[in-house]
């Protein structure tokens, strides 16, 4: 009895040394894949939902813009706007902003600039399609309906 | 018996590594957004110019697949109504295969489809001519009280229409091919062999400003 008692305890030690590694090693992953939010989303953004989604591989060519209610609606009132960096413009705005956006790309790349349109799902196809105008008009023709996967049904 | 406990005090105590390195893992885990550049491509059509009026290109009727959304998300798919999007990519996938009267760069692209596209490519001639350019069309047209989600939904299906064509030609799934990154010479042949002859001819139209707000 004494014997078996003996064993049993000496197996409830399980050895934790290799813990802080594993752990270590999930810190890694987060920290590799974490990108740090360099700016507030001044609007809501609940991205559209989409199966036919293409990655782009350049990351250095995409322009952020997000469309949608903003979420000061005291401020801001509860029309769709968009923002740009960190502000929110007009429409008007957006051509003055690609060639800012443009400008800090090399040359050779500036007509390869990808806007990236992180548009709220409860927008209408109306400021859409103003900025598309718009975007037509300051020549950045490439254009990425950000949205997130879905399981095919 | 002395230097036995001078090498028992040098072990550092390792436990509590784990809880620090789990802080950690939790700051980064909540400031994580793992970055989404991922979405439906659009190629918009260059500026126009206001002293030169939009060439007119004479297109057929049949060539054009009309999807037009009204300001109460309602579908008119070639001037049938409709209120859901259930099997709207199979018939743009038939329409576009459509061969109703091909010409003869055509009529070698047919030959050049595997057998299951060719099963589904059909001779109606009151469908598209061919799906070359200068055939096949798939027009979406909005309104402004259109919702976006909507018309990603719509734009999705086309897209997911031709991304099955194309992978199928090259014996992908659409899914595959859409993966495809062009980067290596064979991924950016199978692209082009995809491609090659079948454009995605997807034209959006300036909505209309009638209704909605």
């Amino acid at each position: 009895m004494s014997k078996f008692k003996k064993k049993s305890k000496a197996d409830t030690n399980i050895p934790t040394s290799a813990l802080p590694d594993i752990i270590f090693m999930l810190l890694f992953f987060f920290m590799v894949v974490t990108v740090l939010r360099e700016q507030e989303i001044l609007v809501e953004q609940k991205i559209p939902q989409a199966t036919q989604l293409q990655k782009i591989q350049k990351k250095t060519l995409i322009s952020y813009l997000y469309i949608g209610k903003p979420k000061n609606t005291a401020l801001y009132g509860t029309e769709p706007r968009i923002q740009a960096n960190d502000v929110l413009i007009n429409t008007s705005d957006i051509v003055f902003w690609v060639t800012q956006e443009k400008d800090k790309l090399s040359e050779a790349e500036r007509d390869q600039i990808t806007i990236s349109l992180k548009a709220d799902r409860d927008v209408k196809m109306g400021p859409i399609s103003d900025i598309q105008f718009e975007l037509r008009e300051a020549d950045a023709r490439k254009l990425l309906y950000a949205s997130v996967g879905r399981v095919d049904q | 018996m002395p230097s036995k406990r001078g090498r028992m005090s040098q072990e550092v105590n390792a436990g509590s590594m784990a809880d620090i390195a789990f802080l950690l893992l939790i700051f980064f885990l909540v400031t994580t957004t793992i970055a989404s550049d991922k979405g439906i491509l659009n190629i918009l059509p260059p500026k126009q110019d206001p002293n030169e009026p939009p060439p007119e290109v004479e297109l057929n009727e049949r060539n054009i697949f009309n999807i037009l959304i009204n300001a109460n998300d309602q579908l008119l798919i070639e001037g049938d109504f409709r209120t859901n999007t259930d099997g709207l990519s199979d018939e743009i996938k038939r329409f576009v295969l459509n061969f109703g009267r091909p010409d003869e760069e055509n009529l070698a692209l047919f030959n050049s489809l595997p057998a299951s596209l060719r099963g589904l490519a059909e001779q109606n001639p009151e469908s598209s001519d061919y799906p070359g350019s200068g055939g096949a069309v798939v027009s979406i047209k909005t309104n402004r009280g259109t919702s976006y989600e909507l018309y990603l939904e719509v734009l999705d299906l086309v897209k997911k229409a031709y991304f099955e064509i194309y992978g199928e030609r090259v014996g992908l799934t659409a899914e595959q091919y859409r993966q495809l990154s062009g980067r290596t010479a064979a991924e950016a042949e199978l692209q082009d062999k995809g491609k090659e002859g079948i454009p995605m001819a997807i034209s959006i139209a300036e909505p209309d400003k009638l209704g909605g707000d």
